[in-house]
């Protein structure tokens, strides 16, 4: 190799470095931040479900149970409006109106989660008290909310992947079916959806896992509901070493199950095809 | 056809339509959202961004900056990335890369924020533009590396080894054939990446506090002041505004060409 071509490699193999190093860095900083709490908390982070920062309580557990509860919630309501969007793109649709109806959906996950926040705190929040809940506590109410506003969150995400494997799927083996005389629901259910099923379940783990992660529309809503809303609503105003130290040690926590759902998901999109 | 199958095709036929019907209506619920929220944010934002433009102004700088920083340097680190991935790194080290990429795209951003607090801000002790715009770099990063390894790699074959059978070397064919070849899609994936920088609001709440557009948005929401709620209706009407148009730009340079 000549020169300019090993400068070429040199820069080229720093970035991808540099890139693979980002993610063990900030796991290697979130885990430093987090270390006196994980010292000091030990099991008890883990066990209690009181978090009182004022009182030097920190148990996870409330939130661990807000982010799941709001999790399930949310891709209980959008798992078959976002499986519904993806057939239509896939099969069912007229060709027409898959391309406006994609674009549409792509819109719909560019608009900043502050503005679903801001959204959701205004507008949802108090048509659900007005409805539902009328002088009562607004405490259930703040998880419905958040679980409502992430189902729209997450919806694009299931949408987009679960479109993308079905297109996937050999156009021979459609073929085959309509030939055979399937109706075209014959094929999606027969023939599409078995055939691509393992990805489908991949775009559910990664709406999950999105839902998981999802931050400033749920600390609009419901303050301090999820591990990362608690995150947002707590680090500005954290005063004590010791409550710093807890969040990091609730955020080291969210990594980790991010990470797993999206390495999880990443083998049941793409088995062999990206390896 | 015996009158058995017929009926059975007529309830096959049945059961396509209404699945067809089904699908349809999926689609417009999803809608549903996206049209209450333009809605919203029209008809709050409108009317109050003109007596909350002297506030809006210096946000509205402040995101400019942090996002055209994070831009300078995450694209071209994620571009160079991404070429190297598909033309010039061995299958493993490609593939734990990708890997990584992938992974990182996944971590929520907030412990982006997180992080970058960690090592930026506790370091230079107080928060900052150029600490915004390392978090948002990092959240772009993966996008950009994403889009520019898998065009770079459906750039035809043919394209390279006509380079090199000229006596092109290697890092020539990469940059002036295969990067040209991509390029329209890469500009895409950047705008892309730069519209979702631009809505990024978690790893922004303790890097650059308070001076960026999404950041008002989210101290205003929280306020119980009408007040603050009109700025907040503003902030996100320009917020959107920005975003979408980012959107339409970049995908209508692809379309093109």
């Amino acid at each position: 190799m000549n020169l300019p071509d090993r400068a070429f490699v040199g820069t080229g193999r720093f970035s991808a470095i540099v890139l693979a190093s980002i993610l063990v860095g900030v796991a290697a900083c979130v885990t430093r931040i987090a270390w006196p709490s994980i010292v000091e908390g030990g099991v008890s982070f883990f066990t209690g479900a009181t978090w009182s920062p004022d009182h030097r309580v920190y148990g996870a557990l409330a939130l661990v149970w807000g982010t799941f509860v709001t999790s399930v919630i949310a891709l209980a309501l959008s798992l078959p409006i976002g499986l519904g969007v993806a057939v239509f793109l896939s099969d069912l649709g007229p060709a027409s109106l898959r391309r406006p109806v994609s674009s549409l959906v792509e819109l719909l996950a560019a608009i900043p989660s502050v503005v679903y926040g801001l959204w959701a705190a205004l507008v949802l929040a108090p048509v659900l008290q007005a409805r539902l809940e009328p002088g009562g506590p607004p405490l259930g109410l703040a998880l419905l909310c958040a679980s409502l506003v992430l189902a729209i969150m997450v919806l694009p995400t299931i949408a987009a992947v679960a479109r993308d494997v079905l297109v996937a799927v050999p156009a021979d083996l459609r073929e085959g079916a309509l030939a055979l005389g399937a109706t075209r629901w014959d094929v999606v259910r027969l023939v599409v959806v078995p055939h691509a099923r393992r990805g489908l379940y991949g775009a559910i783990l990664l709406g999950f896992g999105r839902a998981v992660g999802e931050t400033m529309a749920v600390a609009a809503v419901a303050p301090g509901l999820t591990m990362s809303s608690v995150i947002a609503n707590e680090w500005p105003i954290a005063r004590s070493e010791s409550h710093v130290s807890a969040l990091a040690e609730v955020g080291l926590l969210l990594f980790a199950v991010t990470v797993a759902f999206n390495v999880a998901a990443r083998f049941l999109v793409a088995p062999r095809a990206t390896a | 056809m015996t009158p058995e199958v017929r009926s059975a095709y007529a309830g096959r036929k049945l059961a396509s339509k209404v699945a067809e019907l089904g699908a349809a209506v999926a689609v417009g619920l999803s809608f549903l959202p996206l049209v209450a929220i333009f809605t919203y944010v029209v008809r709050h934002g409108a009317p109050s961004i003109g007596e909350n433009w002297a506030g809006m102004a210096n946000a509205i700088l402040g995101t400019i900056e942090v996002v055209v920083l994070a831009s300078a340097m995450a694209v071209p680190l994620g571009v160079a990335a991404g070429l190297f991935l598909a033309e010039y790194a061995r299958a493993r080290l490609a593939r734990l890369v990708r890997f990584a990429t992938d992974v990182l795209a996944g971590v929520p951003s907030i412990l982006v924020g997180v992080a970058v607090y960690a090592i930026v801000v506790v370091r230079m002790k107080q928060l900052s533009a150029f600490a915004g715009a390392c978090s948002l770099a990092i959240v772009m990063l993966p996008l950009i590396v994403r889009t520019t390894d898998s065009l770079s790699r459906a750039v035809p074959e043919s394209l390279r080894e006509a380079a090199l059978a000229l006596g092109a070397p290697r890092w020539r064919t990469a940059l002036f054939v295969v990067l040209p070849t991509a390029s329209p899609g890469i500009r895409t994936g950047c705008m892309l990446a730069v519209a979702r920088a631009c809505g990024e609001t978690a790893p922004l709440l303790f890097t650059a506090y308070a001076t960026t557009l999404q950041v008002q948005i989210f101290t205003n929401t929280a306020t119980p002041s009408p007040n603050g709620h009109a700025q907040a209706w503003a902030a996100a009407l320009v917020l959107v505004a920005i975003v979408v148009l980012l959107n339409l730009v970049a995908r209508r340079l692809t379309r093109i060409t």
